[in-house]
């Protein structure tokens, strides 16, 4: 057997079967272990994963879909639905970012079991998590990609659910049937686009295919479709609103992989299936895409001023943020999705870390209503000083990951794709530029609440641990990689530029210019 | 011996008589079942009370030796016809005959202790399981008129009889009476259909009914009121809405198996009916059942659900929900006409969908039960904090509301994803509306499931008993299968599509 035909199968299937390995154990200290060192297993394996790539998309490893590692197995005939599995260079970085995600969650959970405890059930979740997720960005078949990108939603709903805040029930509720609606739609989408463009699920396919075999109109019915179901999931405004319910009430650990990961599963969505699939469709879209996503920069900025709830501030902040990754997207250029790709990943990071901040302020305050806190620097220096970090990372200080994402996505806009109205794009970047402004300001006024001056008087008296070992030990990785891909930028897009660039050639083809 | 008494027939009547061929391989499934049926009958009659459970293993041991006979016809894989193409063994009434025996399996085995509990007739109940599946198996290989009927009075008798079991119970009671009275209302309207479209074609045997169908010219208009009533008739059964108004009330008061079997086996038999007649008999006639099918398959997704989403009982819940289930069936048919590739689409869809939603309807029930057994409340609120004090079942349970729900990896998913493929093949503008309202009932649905889902997963558990539920193993075992299939098919459809592939009925 060869190993670069398994190495993506056990990335996905690993965390399931350890997930199994969990729920069988009899003792929690053993159910830990064996989550842990089974979350690492294809930590590793990514790793391996990494160094074997071959960057230049050129090389005999490459398959004539620019693959890496593929599988193509027969999996439902009748439908001629395929196990068709593989990597590229816009899956990967998620990939990666998943396979990191979960292990430093679980690292993070340690001792941090959020009520009602039950670790045995919370590590299974998060593993099966995993499963959803990484299945997701390696699926090369729509239906196979449907299955994963729908297996993410139960774990998840269970994990807001169960261990959940006190409006946990009606949060996981929003959440679950939002997403439901959307994909119910974007499955209905797939099936169009079955039918119209030569009986085939497979993603490479549709993409020789079905530009010219559906017409421009019926091309803008199924995008709206697959829109649906990628918008609600990214979200755009204005599909955000379960976002924030979500958000504040699931567990710190929900919270993390959620805008981490699960996030970017609705625009990679976009990046690897509706626009390259259906360019005259993403043509007519793009505007609409562009105009919300302005809208949900500006709208997500507002929402965070008008915040008095640290982690609800943080989910609007994530409002804003894909706001500027769906900008990117919708100029249809390379530079802008090179950037979207970028901030998808810059923004995994740098919002999982301000929601571990979250997560451990509200563990020792137990609230996070930022009136009751102040003076996190006195009170705990170090944590502090990683919040502020967090927080410069994200409002897209340069040299930090932010930046990347955000910066090149403003600047792509000035001149879309030729396609596209330049004057509407322009006045888009005139837009998410003075989103930037707003974001410096939610962040260094929330910053300024909660870590300046003197601590509450309530607090006199208490005495509190500042970073615990197990709470570094998950965020260095996470610390570093911000500063690391804010400095050498390059790393990541010498991974995104090849199948982008190939992309956008495909769409320049399919549209003619 | 028998031709001495032919041949004096034929002296005394004059007219030749040459007798029907029996193909005694083909009908061995019945006629296995029916002995099940009297050896279940006369055991019962010689064993004291403490061995009544005996009953039902014999009945579950001649329910799997039924089997027996369904492969050994499926591996000689040929088409048998008898009586004039009016009973055909094919590979569509062997696979159907084999999800109406799984059926029935199941439900003895979730059966076999709420009986012995609850201090029921247990030899008769199984008989009388038995005898409905006999009806079920004949209907799957009915190709006639009349056949169709007899096979359709055989399943539904003994089911008004179970409906009742629980004979001191007023609920219980009016469950029996509803559905019985309505049942038979129903037959009549369907009968008087049938009887137009033999007045119109002068054929009973569905392949004939067609062809006339197709040419006739007087009576065309009478020939559609025909079709509509027969239609009718098996709208009451399927519980399509508007003709539903009995299912929640005897699903309701009906011992939670008898309503388990009702809701599965006896309404799949009801689409497998519609199948014959729609995809042979009456195919010709697109024109009249298509709208009908499309306003049925409408209404029942959305009337269903919506109800469905205000019930606090369980049992109540899944009633609606299985009628919005039976809407998603329909949608299949109402599309079928459309183009020449729909009709088989279609047949492959409901297969698809009936097989699914037998296993995964049949685990939510017995979970019920399982779960009534401590609880002895039907009640959603009851299922509080499950999760806490008996995880597998909890789990267990997910796995089928989800499946319910249409959410991969669980298996219903790919029944939801068929019906779509079907609709959007066809390709129409009213097929994707539809689908579009199929596409929306699907989230409405999900709702109510997600209820449930709450109450075990987040709600506290009730003070007084949070001690694990003690499952009888019957029971654990029904469970376990349907998961494990249903699971099972959820990753891996083509075990299903397999069988819907061959399943089709020849026009």
């Amino acid at each position: 057997m060869d190993f670069n035909e398994w190495v993506l199968s056990l990335i996905t299937f690993l965390p399931l079967v350890v997930a199994a390995l969990v729920i069988a154990l009899p003792d929690e200290p053993s159910q830990k272990l064996i989550a842990l060192v089974g979350s690492f297993v294809p930590l590793g394996l990514i790793i391996w994963v990494l160094t074997n790539y071959d960057y230049s998309g050129k090389g005999s490893a490459v398959d004539k879909d620019g693959l890496q590692y593929a599988v193509n197995q027969s999996w439902i005939p009748l439908i001629k639905a395929r196990y068709h599995i593989g990597i590229e260079g816009i899956g990967l970085p998620l990939l990666a970012l998943s396979c990191l995600i979960i292990p430093l969650c679980i690292v993070y959970s340690w001792n941090h079991f959020p009520e009602p405890h039950n670790p045995k059930a919370f590590l299974a979740l998060m593993l099966i998590l995993e499963t959803g997720m990484n299945g997701t960005f390696i699926s090369q078949d729509l239906i196979l990609f449907f299955v994963f990108f729908e297996l993410v939603l139960l774990p998840m709903y269970f994990m807001i659910g169960v261990w959940g805040g006190p409006n946990r029930q009606y949060a996981s509720l929003k959440f679950f049937l939002y997403t439901m609606f959307g994909s119910a739609f974007m499955l209905l989408g797939f099936l169009a686009l079955y039918f119209k463009a030569g009986n085939t699920f497979q993603i490479h396919e549709l993409m020789a295919n079905a530009n010219s075999m559906i017409s421009p109109s019926t091309q803008r019915w199924i995008f709206a479709g697959l829109f649906l179901g990628f918008a609600i999931k990214v979200p755009m405004f204005p599909f955000h609103t379960w976002l924030p319910d979500a958000h504040t009430e699931a567990p710190t650990q929900g919270s993390v992989i959620l805008a981490a990961v699960l996030l970017k599963l609705g625009t990679y969505g976009f990046i690897k299936i509706a626009i390259p699939i259906l360019p005259e469709g993403a043509k007519s879209w793009s505007p609409v895409i562009g105009a919300l996503a302005a809208v949900g920069i500006i709208y997500g900025a507002l929402g965070c001023l008008a915040q008095t709830d640290f982690k609800r501030l943080i989910a609007f902040s994530s409002v804003a943020h894909m706001g500027y990754v769906m900008l990117g997207i919708s100029t249809l250029t390379s530079f802008g999705i090179n950037a979207a790709i970028f901030g998808m990943v810059a923004h995994g990071f740098i919002t999982g870390m301000l929601f571990f901040c979250a997560g451990s302020i509200k563990e020792r305050f137990h609230t996070l209503e930022i009136k009751r806190l102040g003076g996190l620097l006195k009170q705990m220096p170090k944590l502090g000083w990683v919040l502020g970090f967090a927080s410069m990372a994200s409002l897209g200080l340069p040299g930090l990951a932010g930046f990347w994402g955000e910066f090149p996505a403003i600047l792509s806009a000035y001149e879309p794709h030729p396609s596209l109205s330049q004057s509407l794009f322009r006045v888009f970047m005139v837009v998410a530029a003075v989103g930037t402004v707003f974001a410096a300001g939610y962040l260094l006024w929330m910053y300024q609440r909660t870590a300046f001056g003197e601590p509450k008087a309530e607090w006199d008296g208490h005495h509190f641990d500042d970073v615990h070992t197990e709470e570094w030990a998950a965020w260095v990785p996470m610390l570093l990689a911000i500063v690391v891909l804010g400095l050498f930028p390059y790393l990541l897009f010498k991974i995104t530029d090849v199948p982008v660039q190939s992309l956008v050639e495909h769409l320049n083809k399919a549209l003619g210019s | 011996m028998s031709g001495g008494l032919f041949g004096a027939m034929t002296g005394v009547l004059g007219t030749s008589f040459s007798a029907p061929h029996l193909d005694y391989h083909a009908l061995a499934p019945e006629i296995v079942l029916t002995a099940v049926a009297l050896i279940v009958l006369l055991v019962d009659l010689f064993l004291d009370e403490s061995r009544k459970f005996l009953v039902n293993t014999i009945a579950g041991l001649g329910i799997a030796a039924t089997a027996i006979p369904l492969v050994t016809l499926g591996l000689a894989g040929d088409t048998r016809s008898m009586f004039n193409g009016a009973y055909v063994v094919d590979d569509f009434s062997l696979v159907l005959k084999g999800v109406f025996l799984i059926a029935g399996y199941l439900t003895l085995l979730m059966a076999s202790n709420y009986l012995q509990e609850g201090d029921y007739h247990q030899g008769e109940f199984a008989f009388l399981i038995v005898c409905s599946l006999l009806g079920m198996v004949v209907m799957a290989s009915s190709r006639d008129l009349i056949t169709i009927f007899v096979a359709l009075e055989t399943l539904s008798l003994p089911a008004y009889l179970l409906a009742g079991w629980q004979k001191r119970t007023s609920k219980s009671n009016e469950a029996s009476v509803k559905y019985y009275l309505l049942g038979v209302v129903a037959s009549a309207v369907m009968l008087y259909g049938m009887s137009l479209v033999y007045g119109i074609t002068g054929e009973t045997v569905l392949t004939r009914v067609s062809d006339k169908l197709a040419t006739v010219q007087d009576g065309k208009g009478l020939a559609a009121v025909g079709i509509f009533l027969v239609i009718v008739g098996f709208a009451f059964k399927v519980s399509a809405v508007p003709f539903h108004q009995w299912a929640p009330d005897t699903y309701e008061g009906a011992p939670t198996p008898v309503t388990a079997f009702l809701s599965v086996a006896s309404k799949a038999a009801g689409f497998v009916a519609l199948m014959e007649l729609v995809f042979v008999g009456f195919f010709p006639r697109s024109d009249v059942w298509t709208p009908i099918f499309w306003v049925l398959a409408a209404l029942t997704m959305t009337v269903g659900n919506v109800l469905a989403l205000r019930q606090t009982n369980i049992v109540r819940m899944l009633a609606y929900s299985s009628i919005a289930q039976a809407g998603f069936i329909l949608v299949p048919f109402a599309v079928a006409g459309e183009r020449s590739s729909s009709a088989l689409s279609a047949q492959q869809s409901v297969v698809t969908y009936l097989v699914i939603y037998t296993l995964m309807n049949l685990g939510a029930f017995t979970l019920v039960i399982a779960v009534a057994r401590r609880t002895r409340s039907g009640e959603i609120s009851s299922y509080d904090g499950l999760f806490h004090y008996s995880p597998a079942l909890a789990v267990a349970m997910t796995v089928f509301l989800f499946a319910l729900a249409g959410i991969p990896p669980m298996g219903g998913w790919y029944a939801k994803f068929s019906v779509f493929k079907t609709a959007l093949e066809a390709g129409g503008r009213w097929s994707v509306a539809l689908a579009v309202v199929a596409a929306a009932n699907a989230v409405i649905g999900a709702t109510y499931y997600l209820k449930v889902m709450r109450s075990m997963w987040m709600n506290p558990a009730p003070a007084a008993g949070d001690k694990k539920i003690d499952v009888p193993s019957s029971l654990k075992l029904a469970i376990a299968l349907c998961a494990v299939a249903v699971m099972a098919i959820g990753v891996l459809p083509g075990l299903v599509t397999r069988f819907a592939e061959i399943a089709h009925l020849a026009q």
